[in-house]
């Protein structure tokens, strides 16, 4: 009986937990004008949020390039298809992990210091204060976050595909003696603006939406203690994961189910 | 971090080299460059069997890439595949009895269509019609029949000693 009972309050807390983070939306999405009228603030997150994150999103897309064009290079060379490399390797990166390993990173990078920095405010009552003062938080602690984080996402994504490409070239074409010129030709013939890249796109913009989404709202939601913040920025990089990889398989599937 | 030159700086920088990613891709990667879809005209050709031939693929002259196919659709009365191709408008003095072929890139490669020959001094002009077209080779077709040939030949020589033909 005690079993069923903690499982009905479980069912109901995660429940009541969802309602709140959709308030939670509608309030920020709300309190994205009163950014627009401020764009200092707006920049301010974007530095935090997106120009940090540059160089870890730079260096791991490289990683992830050269080692696409040595895994692919072993592979194609048995089959004597070693100039498709570039195909392998751009399609890979623009399609899935451009857009998912990018926002892994960034629920790592960002989204974590995120959750901690709105977490330790309401820890020390500074959300309080601010309303105290008549000062509405979400307008002007959230929103500016949310959209700095929804606006990098894709950028991130897009930097980290094309400085993969350029790995999977550097290896490719410079160690493993795969022709340049069939590196990109290929490539040029093979992907398609509107089906590959602009689905990445797609793609970066829907987990950059979640990611900050999720990262805010444990912040925000977070018991206002060391703990409390410590497990809350736990769970936006676990509940990112979780949903970055959830979403990227029904995106894929709507996006490229049919051919 | 106050609010500095150095951040408005870094933040411009942040998002000039997101946006030139996205040029990158868009230019170096796809074939958005490649071939536009600007100035074109439509030729139609029908072939008895398309084969694998796809919305997109490349129709070329001499191994040239000069336009790609824009809609394969079956005409049922006929009983052939009706396909529509957009030709770029540089090349409008395609002589308009050319054959159009479906041939495959390589043993495995995808299929596109192959404009030769022709001699003609009228031109291929928007709308006109390929009236000498050859079909795909269907891998399947050619091996069956291959197969069934070989047969009727073994049928045909009597196997009374153990030799055989090898």
């Amino acid at each position: 009986m005690e079993f069923f009972r903690c499982l009905g309050a479980g069912t109901r807390a995660s429940f009541t937990k969802l309602g709140r983070a959709s308030f939670f939306l509608i309030s920020i999405l709300a309190g994205i004008s009163s950014v627009l009228v401020r764009p200092r603030l707006l920049l301010k997150q974007l530095h935090s949020v997106g120009v940090l994150s540059f160089l870890i999103i730079t260096i791991s897309g490289l990683f992830v390039g050269m080692v696409l064009g040595l895994q692919g290079y072993y592979i194609l060379s048995r089959f004597g298809a070693e100039e498709t490399l570039g195909v392998m390797v751009a399609a890979s990166l623009v399609r899935e992990l451009g857009p998912v390993v990018a926002a892994l990173l960034f629920a790592g990078r960002a989204g974590s210091a995120l959750t901690a920095e709105i977490g330790l405010m309401k820890a020390t009552e500074q959300l309080s204060g601010m309303e105290m003062m008549a000062i509405d938080p979400i307008k002007r602690i959230i929103s500016p976050r949310f959209l700095a984080g929804f606006l990098s996402m894709p950028l991130l994504a897009a930097l980290f595909s094309a400085v993969g490409i350029i790995g999977g070239q550097i290896v490719g074409s410079g160690l493993l003696g795969v022709d340049d010129g069939a590196y990109w030709s290929q490539m040029r013939a093979n992907l398609d603006f509107q089906d590959d890249i602009i689905n990445g796109v797609i793609k970066s913009i829907v987990f950059g939406f979640v990611t900050s989404w999720i990262a805010l709202f444990e912040g925000y939601d977070a018991i206002p203690t060391a703990e409390g913040v410590s497990r809350a920025t736990t769970r936006t990089v676990v509940n990112s994961a979780f949903s970055i990889l959830g979403l990227d398989f029904i995106l894929t599937a709507l996006m490229f189910g049919d051919n | 971090m106050p609010h500095t030159h150095t951040q408005d700086t870094l933040v411009g920088l942040f998002v000039a080299a997101g946006i030139a990613s996205l040029f990158f891709l868009g230019l170096q990667v796809s074939n958005l460059s490649s071939f536009s879809h600007g100035n074109t005209y439509e030729i139609t050709a029908n072939f008895s069997n398309s084969g694998g031939l796809k919305v997109k693929s490349a129709v070329s002259a001499a191994g040239v890439k000069i336009g790609s196919v824009k809609a394969i659709t079956f005409d049922s009365k006929t009983f052939e595949s009706v396909v529509k191709m957009d030709i770029d408008a540089q090349y409008k003095t395609l002589p308009d009895d050319v054959t159009a072929s479906v041939y495959t890139a390589g043993l495995l490669g995808e299929q596109y269509v192959s404009l030769d020959g022709g001699g003609s001094d009228e031109y291929l002009k928007n709308g006109s019609k390929i009236e000498i077209t050859n079909s795909a080779l269907v891998l399947e077709k050619a091996l069956g029949q291959f197969l069934f040939k070989s047969a009727e030949e073994k049928k045909a020589t009597p196997v009374d000693d153990k030799k055989g033909r090898k």
